[in-house]
């Protein structure tokens, strides 16, 4: 075969499958796709936003950052956000949902394992623990996303004491909370046993709401 | 423990039951001889006559083409995206290192990316570029399995079919309607999937949170059954909105390894031999489980250094333990380290976890399958590799005992094996020459998140991932400049091409021969001796070729891990 068999009469096939290709497949099948879902699944094609008295506080699959001793509290993020003062520079910012980002820290990195010691010692300081006490790993690791928004049970389970303190209820009471807010492995299988934390925050502002509403307006 | 090995062996067995399905469904596709109504409006449009049949070179002449005059058009919309619609939050145009970075490395299924999508990317360039790459990317990858089956099947004749037909065919009869259904099954579980580019909102402490959102559930889908990878964020299937629930990721999971497993099952159909598709099929089950248990196991074990900071890694009821330093925790260890293995070995690249900060035996196990590149394999190159490696068993085996080498009944000869180790050299030469001259480069060490062995692993990780055409990545490396966009930019696309087109010339000149009917002399090679001499052949010339590579990196991080060696 002669070069120039090869090549008869491909420039046209080439050059419309491009733009052809990349009009179908770029944008008729998106756009398509978005009236498909918007059409069937509302809530979760925006983006599974929750409100509060009218107001947007989240969604329930992007983990926030809580740093209230009343509220559970999420695993550590490693996200960046651009500094206050100065724009060009990025700072710790946790749990910015504009940009996800982990560590990246290897296993024999020494700047990583400054970092787990020091949320160690918080995290049994916050929670009145031993000072040897051994704690939950997710809870003193950064997530992949930086937005988690799951705890372990272990890790809840911990933490259920202090906030029960601070919220002046009985700690029967909060675990039953706790359980209601943790979801099994799906199909007793696949993922992990986890708590989704805003979620559980939120009920319990509700509950005690329920109960003494003048205090939950004041908040 | 129990729950993990059945989890593992369910999606297994689910793996193999959809390799049969898609694999006759991939037969159908590709032997057909009826043109359905939009595919012959395609071929009016394209000016091209679906009858014509063509030879290797025009086959491979018409992708190179196509995907070149793709890969221009997206480069040259980055280049303006700043004038392009759909861009509310007025984000600038890439610069044109980054640009051609982005452009090789989704035409060619790598979806490395060397930008941060939330920050970079306009929705109009996230569907226009993005997503259209990713199709015809994969399509393509899809086509050159299908004239390369073809090629091996056929005697005495020069055609391998019609790049044409089979891209159309492919595109129509399997991506779209995949990819529609599996994105509304996303979007079920809740991936976002709207015109919009964020929702704010106000956190229950009172904080300012900027919701990025987009056509995000039409860009998974394509992206896991495509095994392209790149990601709508920058953190990728670890984001909650790329990867909402368990279920997504084993969706994800499924749809990586499909069209890979089926494509045994494909040419089992064609050749009309179906033990020889299953035997490939276990060469690659093989390996897989093998890399699996490994990834599983030191992750799972964990790192001393954490408990002795005080983390307690253990497996208990109430959590899954091991190390979690950027994994998820609805995954946890078990669905990280399987979708670490998928996307390693369907070369996707996807991570549902950070490869960077895996233990080092656990970051050893997708660095060594990107390096055999034969484990499943992407989308039609993964099945056109393992081929690549059955003919250089057949042929050593051959020299070792003193027969002449056939492989289904054809004469494998000295061009044949020329071209089979053209294709089987250029992958170390890209990935250790680049990584070679990166470690000379003076600048790198600016680049690098970690020192010691894991700084030279992310060097390493880099241009095996680019090579491999996986796009996965010890993620700390920054490789936004413009000699790492641009070695690693060129190490794609000889990843691609230098290993795809040698391959489909094989596939031309074994078609060309006449098939001889087997004698007492013929080493037959659909049985499990056959399967472990190609598991053999595949682990010896990658030990040969990276073991030196790989001894720098995680093999002494590994013994300084244990020895308490840390780097600031």
């Amino acid at each position: 075969m002669t070069t120039q068999s090869i090549f008869k009469g491909l420039l046209r096939p080439v050059l419309v499958s491009a733009v052809f290709f990349m009009a179908l497949t770029g944008l008729a099948y998106p756009i398509f796709t978005t009236f498909a879902a918007q059409l069937l699944f509302p809530f979760q094609a925006q983006g599974s936003l929750i409100e509060r008295e009218g107001r947007v506080i989240g969604s329930t699959l992007i983990g926030q950052h809580f740093t209230k001793p009343e509220y559970f509290h999420g695993r550590p993020s490693m996200t960046l956000g651009a500094d206050p003062q100065d724009p060009g520079k990025s700072v710790s910012q946790p749990y910015n949902s504009g940009s996800s980002g982990a560590s990246n820290l290897g296993p024999t990195s020494q700047k990583l394992m400054d970092q787990v010691a020091a949320r160690v010692k918080a995290y049994r300081q916050d929670n009145g623990l031993a000072a040897n006490a051994q704690v939950p790993v997710d809870a003193v690791t950064a997530s992949a996303s930086g937005l988690d928004p799951h705890i372990s049970v272990a890790n809840a389970r911990i933490q259920l004491a202090r906030v029960a303190r601070l919220r002046q209820m009985p700690e029967a009471e909060l675990l039953q909370l706790v359980n209601e807010h943790t979801a099994a492995r799906t199909l007793d299988l696949l993922g992990e046993p986890r708590v989704n934390v805003l979620q559980l925050n939120l009920a319990l502002d509700a509950l005690l709401a329920s109960r003494q509403p003048s205090v939950a307006a004041s908040e | 423990m129990l729950s993990t090995v059945l989890e593992f062996a369910l999606i297994l067995g689910l793996m193999t039951g959809l390799a049969v399905l898609m694999g006759k469904w991939l037969t159908r596709v590709f032997t057909g001889t009826r043109h359905a109504l939009p595919e012959r409006c395609t071929y009016r449009l394209l000016g091209i006559d679906p009858l014509e049949t063509m030879g290797w070179a025009r086959y491979g002449s018409a992708l190179l083409l196509s995907n070149a005059a793709m890969m221009l058009l997206g480069y040259i919309i980055l280049r303006m995206q700043a004038v392009m619609p759909i861009n509310p939050l007025g984000l600038v145009a890439q610069t044109p290192d980054l640009a051609f970075n982005t452009a090789a490395s989704f035409i060619t299924n790598t979806n490395w990316q060397a930008y941060s999508g939330e920050t970079s990317l306009s929705n109009f360039s996230q569907m226009a570029v993005i997503t259209f790459l990713m199709f015809v990317g994969a399509t393509s990858g899809v086509v050159a399995a299908a004239g390369f089956i073809r090629g091996l099947s056929r005697s005495s004749s020069a055609d391998i079919g019609n790049f044409w037909v089979d891209f159309t065919r492919i595109l129509y009869r399997v991506m779209l309607p995949l990819c529609v259904t599996m994105a509304l099954v996303y979007v079920w579980q809740g991936m976002p999937q709207t015109f919009a580019s964020q929702a704010l909102a106000t956190t229950l402490e009172g904080a300012q949170q900027q919701l990025i959102v987009g056509a995000v559930a039409s860009f998974e889908s394509i992206k896991h059954i495509g095994t392209n990878g790149g990601g709508f964020f920058s953190m990728n299937a670890a984001h909650p909105f790329e990867n909402p629930t368990p279920l997504t990721n084993a969706l994800h999971i499924l749809s990586m390894l499909l069209i890979p497993s089926a494509l045994t099952y494909t040419f089992g159909s064609m050749l009309l031999q179906r033990r020889q598709g299953w035997v490939f099929f276990g060469t690659f089950l093989v390996m897989f489980i093998g890399f699996l248990a490994l990834v599983y196991g030191a992750e799972q074990n964990g790192n001393p250094l954490l408990t002795q900071a005080g983390a307690n890694q253990a497996l208990s009821i109430e959590q899954s333990g091991g190390n979690m330093e950027g994994k998820e925790l609805r995954f946890g260890i078990a669905d990280s380290s399987l979708f670490i293995a998928t996307t390693t070995a369907a070369t996707t690249g996807s991570v549902n976890a950070m490869h960077d900060s895996l233990t080092p035996m656990g970051g050893f196990v997708p660095l060594a399958q990107m390096m055999l590149n034969c484990v499943f394999g992407g989308d039609g190159v993964g099945f056109i590799n393992l081929i690549q490696y059955a003919l250089l068993t057949v042929f050593l085996v051959g020299m070792m005992i003193g027969r002449s080498p056939e492989f289904l009944g054809k004469k494998v000869e000295a061009g044949e094996i020329k071209l089979v180790m053209l294709s089987v050299l250029a992958h170390p030469i890209s990935i250790l020459g680049f990584t070679a001259l990166a470690a000379l480069w003076p600048d790198t060490m600016a680049s690098l998140n970690n020192l010691g062995p894991h700084g030279f692993s992310e060097v390493l990780y880099a241009y095996t991932s680019g090579t491999a055409n996986n796009g996965s990545a010890f993620a700390g490396l920054n490789a936004n400049t413009p000699f790492f966009n641009t070695t690693i930019g060129l190490a794609m696309l000889v990843g691609r091409f230098f290993t795809m087109l040698p391959m489909l010339a094989v596939a031309g000149s074994l078609a060309m021969k006449k098939t001889v009917p087997a004698g007492a002399g013929t080493i037959p090679t659909a049985t499990p001796l056959f399967m472990v001499l190609v598991v053999f052949v595949v682990l010896v010339v990658g030990g040969l070729t990276f073991l030196p590579a790989l001894a720098l990196g995680p093999l002494v991080e590994q013994l300084q891990l244990l020895s308490g060696q840390t780097y600031n």
